[in-house]
């Protein structure tokens, strides 16, 4: 034992100081913790995607989440992307006929579609279904140590869990809110047929003669951004969890929560910015 | 002698304040330092220390002559091949198979597919789970995921073995299966090891047997002394208390202590 700084000591340890904290102490501790919590989640979105620009990538990763994530919520986003179109249908229409207009429920619901609901509804689905998912995954897997056994392992948790997660999200986002936007037309062709007598051709020809590129563009780009906010803080959510199992109930409903905010929230600005773009380069 | 871990005035702590207050210790070539402790007591985060997988808030943390506490993770993430670490519950990946456990880092070092094949076989032959190797960690009993977390943390043979109380929540004849099979571990590839436990029966049976290759049996140092077996491996003691050593010796020495705190241990 002499060549080692082990040594029998026997002493009592001091007892760590403890004093109540003043309310503005407590202000300023609450705000610093949200500004590093605001750190954290923009340091683990920036690493998400400059992982994807140096190796190793884990391709298999990628595919099993696109499916998961991808071909998983598909039945939800046909079911309610149907459903949607052919409601959007009845009430522009209970408003367009009373100035006998209802030919241009086509052009309304097309717009309406591909612009606003297609890109929020589908994202917001996937919200629910896979940032809380996401969430509950991660955080599982940071409660039993599997995250540290990673990172033991010489795996960067970022590598292998985020980015793979993030990718295939923004990858089958879009794919979701295209084939939404489409059945909600085909939903919205239905309603029109059966309920304002509107010929299917004559709903078509409307919905696709109001549909600008920009348009498109709008809703692509929304989808696109609305993805990487599910899936960051899905996966943030995951990783930062505390307070054993308990805590993952927790991170996982608040990954729905700050995620189906952030969307709507991002929705706005996102509009703005588009019907700007549009304006200009249109 | 450089020791292999080397702690140096080490501080640690959380919101709720510190957890490891100025932890000091060193573990040479081929020993065994066992951290005795009650829980929250800091061996879990010293092990954590040790591997990089926390950085420290003051003091320094030496690995193999490598300042662990002072790299960067990327640097971290290929130095950590020098160690292997037994989480307290295995912490296998769920939805990977036995083999896909034990293969991991292989994999991850891109080793050709061919050679992968015999060395998982080989380390789950070392923890007697070959027949398991198509199964789910899910299908495991405790023990076998200890002892699959071991052949996991043993497929890159690395000089260094963290343990993370190895034998929590164990029976008892499942424990002496781990501490035998950390014996044979230890005496078959003369690892250096960190062993952190709350059991002090784990540290003495380390201190007092060894793993004999020819016999394949674990047997008492009496008898390595009796028929001059080779083999020198030698075991000490940590006893954590506040976040920092309390006691420190060999097996000898904490058996005769009479610090009330220290006799708790003994009981």
């Amino acid at each position: 034992m002499a060549d080692t700084p082990l040594q029998v000591t026997g002493k009592e340890p001091e007892a760590p100081e403890s004093r109540s904290a003043s309310i503005p102490e407590i202000l300023i501790g609450s705000a610093k913790e949200a500004v590093l919590r605001v750190q954290e989640y923009s340091y683990l979105a920036l690493q998400s995607v400059t992982n994807v620009f140096s190796g190793p990538h884990y391709v298999q990763d990628i595919l099993d989440q696109m499916d998961s994530i991808g071909v998983g919520s598909l039945p939800i986003v046909l079911l309610t992307g149907f459903f949607i179109g052919a409601v959007m249908v009845l009430q522009t229409a209970s408003q367009f006929v009373r100035f006998g207009q209802t030919s241009l429920t086509g052009d309304a619901v097309s717009l309406a579609l591909v612009r606003e609901l297609g890109p929020t509804l589908t994202s917001l689905l996937v919200t629910g279904r896979c940032a809380s998912g996401i969430a509950s995954e991660l955080g599982s897997m940071l409660v039993t140590e599997q995250v540290d056994a990673m990172r033991a392992m010489g795996t960067d948790p970022s590598r292998k869990l985020v980015t793979p997660r993030v990718l295939a999200t923004v990858l089958v986002v879009p794919l979701l809110t295209s084939i939404s936007d489409f059945i909600g037309l085909v939903g919205g062709c239905v309603a029109a047929v059966f309920s304002l007598r509107l010929g299917v051709v004559q709903f078509w020809t409307r919905a696709i003669d109001a549909l600008e590129l920009s348009d498109i563009m709008q809703g692509m780009m929304k989808s696109i951004v609305f993805a990487f906010i599910l899936s960051t803080v899905g996966c943030y959510k995951g990783l930062t969890v505390r307070g054993g199992t308990q805590g993952v109930g927790r991170s996982t409903t608040q990954a729905v929560v700050i995620s189906s905010v952030l969307i709507i929230v991002a929705d706005t600005f996102l509009t703005k910015l588009a019907l700007y773009l549009a304006d200009k380069l249109f | 002698m450089e020791a292999t871990i080397s702690f140096r005035d080490v501080r640690l702590g959380f919101d709720e304040g510190d957890i490891v207050r100025g932890l000091s210790f060193q573990v040479f070539p081929r020993e065994t330092l066992v951290l005795l402790g009650e829980t929250g007591s800091g061996k879990t985060l010293s092990l954590k220390m040790a591997a990089g997988l926390l950085r420290p808030l003051e003091g320094e943390v030496s690995v193999l002559g490598k300042r662990v506490s002072r790299m960067k993770e990327k640097e971290l993430l290929g130095f950590r091949r020098e160690i292997g670490f037994v989480f307290q519950e295995g912490a296998l990946f769920d939805s990977m198979s036995v083999e896909e456990n034990v293969a991991y880092r292989l994999r991850e070092e891109m080793v050709p597919e061919e050679e992968i094949g015999p060395k998982v076989r080989e380390a789950l032959r070392f923890v007697e789970l070959e027949h398991a190797i198509d199964q789910m960690p899910s299908e495991l009993s405790g023990g076998m995921r200890r002892r699959v977390s071991i052949a996991r943390a043993l497929i890159t043979k690395p000089p260094i073995v963290l343990y993370d109380s190895p034998t929590a929540g164990l029976d008892p004849v499942t424990s002496q299966t781990i501490i035998a099979l950390i014996l044979r571990l230890r005496d078959t590839y003369g690892v250096t090891a960190l062993l952190a436990t709350h059991r002090l029966q784990d540290g003495f049976a380390l201190a007092n047997f060894f793993f004999d290759a020819t016999s394949n049996k674990v047997l008492s140092n009496r008898e390595k002394a009796s028929r001059s077996l080779p083999g020198e491996s030698n075991t000490r003691f940590a006893v954590l208390r506040d976040g920092r050593v309390f006691f420190g010796g060999d097996s000898e020495e904490l058996a005769a202590v009479k610090d009330p705190y220290l006799k708790r241990f003994l009981v």
